[in-house]
Order: C-alpha cells, then structure tokens, then sequence
C-alpha cells in the first residue's frame, strides 16, 4: 500500500507504545517517517532523531533536519506524554504539575506551532502539501476519573487546543487539518507502575474490567485511528475528537468495576 | 433566611469583574467574602464599601505559599472557609503561529495552574470542617474553540477537565466537597474591555461579540455570579464535576 507516498511524518513518543505503533503504520502506508524521541530504540520505525518535545530549541533543530533531509513535512503526530505519577488534588506538588504540563500541554502546543512552519514551507512542492496534525489527547480529557490530576488538566489543554489550531488554519486557508484522540486504557508502558503496584495480571484484569467491551486496547488499534487522521480519508475531519476508547465515555456500566 | 448565611467564601480576582460581582452578591446573601486579588487598591475599596461582612486578602494565584496564606488568613478573620469561587483569570488573543511559550505558559500558569492550586489550598482547609463547594471558571472557549485565543482556550480546557477529577476525588473521599465549572460567554469586564476596541472586519470590537451570541448583547458580571451563587450555596447539593454554562445562547 502507498497511500502515503511522497509524504513525509513526524511521530513524537515513536519509540515505544501508541507513537511506535503509529509510525509503523504510516511506514507500512509509504510515509518518510521520522521517529522522535527522547529514547533511543533500535527497533523504531522510520529514522529516529532524539528530541525533547518540552524544549524549543529541541523543536527548531528537530523541524530544520526533517526539512534539510527528507525535504518536507506532511503528518505532524504529537504523541509524546507522560502520566507523571498517581497524583490527586491533594497530592500533585508544583513540580510534579510543570513537569507534566511541559510534555504533555507545552510539548502538544510547540508540536502543532513548528509542525505549521514545516507544512506552510512544503506548501509549493510536489505533491502539493495537505497537512494533518494529530495531537494524542486522552479520555482523560473527557472525564475526570480516567487519570491523575496534573494529567486530566493537561489534557484537557491538548483537547482544547486542538479545535483552536484546526479553527486557525481552516480560516488561514493553510490546508492543515487537526483533531485530537482519546484512547483509553491502552496496553503501553504507561501503564508500568499500575503493574508495578498490583502485578500486570492482577492490574490489567482491573483496567480491562473497567473498559465496557472488556479489555484495553492495543497500541496498534490506536495506530490505526492516527493512520485514518494523517490520511486523506479523513478529509472532512478537522477540530474534532475522535474517541477509541471501548466505551468507557459512551455511559452507565450495568456491572460495577469489580462485579 | 438568606442564601449563604454563615458562609465564608474566598474569591480569587475578587477586585473586579464576575469575581466583584460574585463578591457583592455573597455579602447580599448572608455570607461572608475574603476579596483575594493582586489588586490591592480595587480590593481594599470594594472591602470598604461592603463593610464587616468582606475583607481583602493579598493573593498571587501563580504562588502555593500565596494560596495558603490567603486560606489562613480568611479562617483567622471570618472563623472558617465553606467555598472557593476561582475566578482570577487573564484573557489573551493569540493564535498558534503567533504565541511564543512564555505567553503559553503565563495564560495556563495564571488560568489552570492557579485553579489547581486554588483547590488544594481550599480542599485542605475544608475537608476537616464539614466540606464546602468550589466553583472554577472556566469559559465557552473551555467548550468551544477559537482560531484567535490558542493559550487560553488551552487553559480553560484544562479547568474543565481538572474541575471533574477534583469533584470526584472529593466525592470518593467523602469530604462533603462539590466542585463545579461555570462557562461564560464574553462578559462585560474589565477583561475584555481591549477586545472592545478592536473592529473586525466593518463591525466594531462590542457589535462583533455582541452578535456572537444569538440574544444579541454581552453577559453581565452580576448574571454569572447569579449561577455561582446557585453553586455556591446548598441549592446545588446534588451537583457536582458539572458544566454551567451562561453564555446568551453562544455555544447552542
């Protein structure tokens, strides 16, 4: 399949869960695909170059190699985030809150910010430019029982600032689309100090229980929601939220979590 | 009987806007209102005008330590704390080509982070004391996008989403503590008073936010603080994590 070929990716978070898994698909798809990361994996789809989404400068080298090298920008996936620890309301300190808000919220809005740079200067090559950003939000962002507080408030800042970018470039007729996604409990590393605390048997039973079709998701099944954004047949699609997230959000559970 | 009798509430940016009119409302009610601002001149007048019954608080809402010498201090003058009205906010038109990361940081640190502080500083001094309500103002733009306010729609998704887990923590634990979002349309603030004089297109700043809401006008503080005050007292016993929105008909 070559329905991205010509174009050229960014996958923030590449290396490991939703961000390998998408990188992958958007190889497979005929994407150029640049896997950046704070981590080095051997194993990571496309050319890794290690980049600190929280850092600017790291965004101004990282947009300056992609465009010296591989000449374009086409499919921004702004998919680093971190959960930052089981924190409350009560227990979230300062530091814990600006270290998660750096990633996940600050990282999303320099993501979106250098990713339009890249799209607007590929906008008079061949194929003609078509941008799509996908900004990994969570449910997260939709309801307050789904994460820990500095996590829920960031984002909800990623949900929130989606709709503005699509809105911005939609009136500035920059031919970049937007949207956020949902995932909910996804079978990633993220989840390691769950595991950690009650046994990945144990803990994975209670995550899956909590997921009305009973189970979490796969990382790829995610992969497949950002492949469907950064294509062309999500054409229509912009400013909105795309939940995959086995219908947690859609309501009521008849069984309670343990029952 | 009034609406809040014997209720201690702290309102942050309570020198001006829907937090002043929230502040004269609560005082109307029976209730008691620590006026907690940077602004120390509008603060201290609005204190002097509304007599024994309000008292101003110095309160950087960016700063833990501010927020918790604020709580102290309205416990120390009224003899306890029973709701937080999070109504210190900036405005800010940038979009996201234009807005560099201090001007991100500084929306989110004043509008998210200073909410989540306000909470915790709050929950802390209420949980023990037979709980209480918190009310974040949050926005339409918490709701609904906009190409020209990138940092602050940012922002006031974060209150929204932060307001729900506070509310269920606060559930779970049983700490008697409700917490809320409001929304507002624009509102005829202090806030907003340089959009009013920025035309758009062959509309002036005012007629372009009027006509933004199908009744045809901008909100007034004292409509907002009118549903704060529901939210605030025990009428609302029954809600909690939820979006109140007042905003003309804006996001129908």
């Amino acid at each position: 399949m070559s329905e991205l070929a010509g174009l050229v990716a960014i996958v923030t978070g590449g290396t490991s869960g939703i961000g390998a898994a998408s990188a992958k698909l958007l190889q497979e798809a005929g994407a150029r695909v640049v896997s950046a990361d704070i981590q080095e994996s051997k194993e990571c789809a496309g050319r890794f170059v290690r980049h600190d989404v929280a850092s600017e400068e790291s965004w101004k080298s990282l947009l300056a190699d992609v465009l010296a090298r591989e000449g374009r920008l086409d499919i921004m996936v702004n998919n680093a985030g971190i959960a930052g620890g089981p924190g409350t309301v009560e227990t979230t300190s300062v530091e814990a809150w600006r270290k998660v808000d750096a990633i996940n919220s600050e990282g999303v809005f320099l993501g979106c910010k250098y990713a339009i740079q890249g799209m607007k200067a590929t906008g008079a090559r061949k194929p003609q430019s078509r941008g799509s950003i996908v900004n990994i939000s969570s449910i997260a962002g939709l309801i307050g029982s789904a994460g820990p507080l500095a996590y829920t408030a960031s984002k909800g800042a990623v949900r929130l600032l989606s709709k503005s970018v699509a809105l911005y470039c939609a009136e500035k007729k920059y031919n970049i689309r937007c949207n956020s996604v949902h995932p909910g409990g996804v079978d990633t590393a993220i989840f390691n100090p769950v595991w950690q605390l009650l046994g990945r048997e144990g803990g994975k039973a209670l995550i899956d229980a909590r997921h009305p079709i009973g189970r979490m998701a796969q990382s790829w099944e995610l992969g497949e929601v950002v492949l469907w954004l950064a294509s062309e047949r999500s054409s229509f699609v912009t400013g909105a939220e795309m939940v995959a997230d086995g219908a947690v959000t859609a309501g009521l559970m008849r069984r309670s979590v343990l029952g | 009987m009034a609406r809040l009798d014997g209720k201690v509430v702290l309102v942050s940016g309570g020198a001006s806007g829907i937090g002043a009119a929230t502040v004269r409302l609560i005082v109307r009610e029976g209730g008691k209102a620590a006026i907690a601002d940077r602004d120390d001149t509008r603060g201290k007048a609005l204190a002097g005008e509304l007599g024994k019954s309000a008292h101003f608080v110095a309160l950087d809402v960016t700063q833990e330590a501010s927020w918790q010498s604020a709580v102290e201090a309205t416990i120390e003058i009224f003899g306890g704390l029973h709701g937080l009205l999070n109504a210190a906010g900036v405005g800010a038109r940038n979009d996201i080509e234009s807005c560099s990361l201090a001007e991100y940081r500084w929306v989110n640190d004043v509008n998210s982070f200073g909410t989540f502080l306000g909470c915790k500083a709050a929950i802390s001094a209420m949980k023990g004391s037979g709980g209480g309500s918190i009310v974040n103002i949050s926005s339409v733009l918490g709701l609904r996008g906009a190409s020209y306010a990138m940092a602050y729609c940012a922002s006031k998704g974060a209150v929204r989403a932060l307001t729900k887990h506070v509310a269920l923590h606060c559930a779970f634990m049983k700490y008697h503590i409700r917490c809320n979002s409001v929304h507002p349309g624009y509102i005829d603030t202090p806030m907003i008073a340089p959009r009013l004089e920025q035309p758009v297109g062959n509309l002036s700043g005012r007629e372009w936010l009027e006509q933004l809401h199908p009744v045809g006008r901008l909100g007034r503080a004292d409509e907002v603080a009118n549903m704060i005050l529901f939210l605030l007292s025990d009428e609302s016993s029954f809600s909690t994590g939820s979006e109140f929105v007042c905003d003309g008909g804006l996001t129908a």
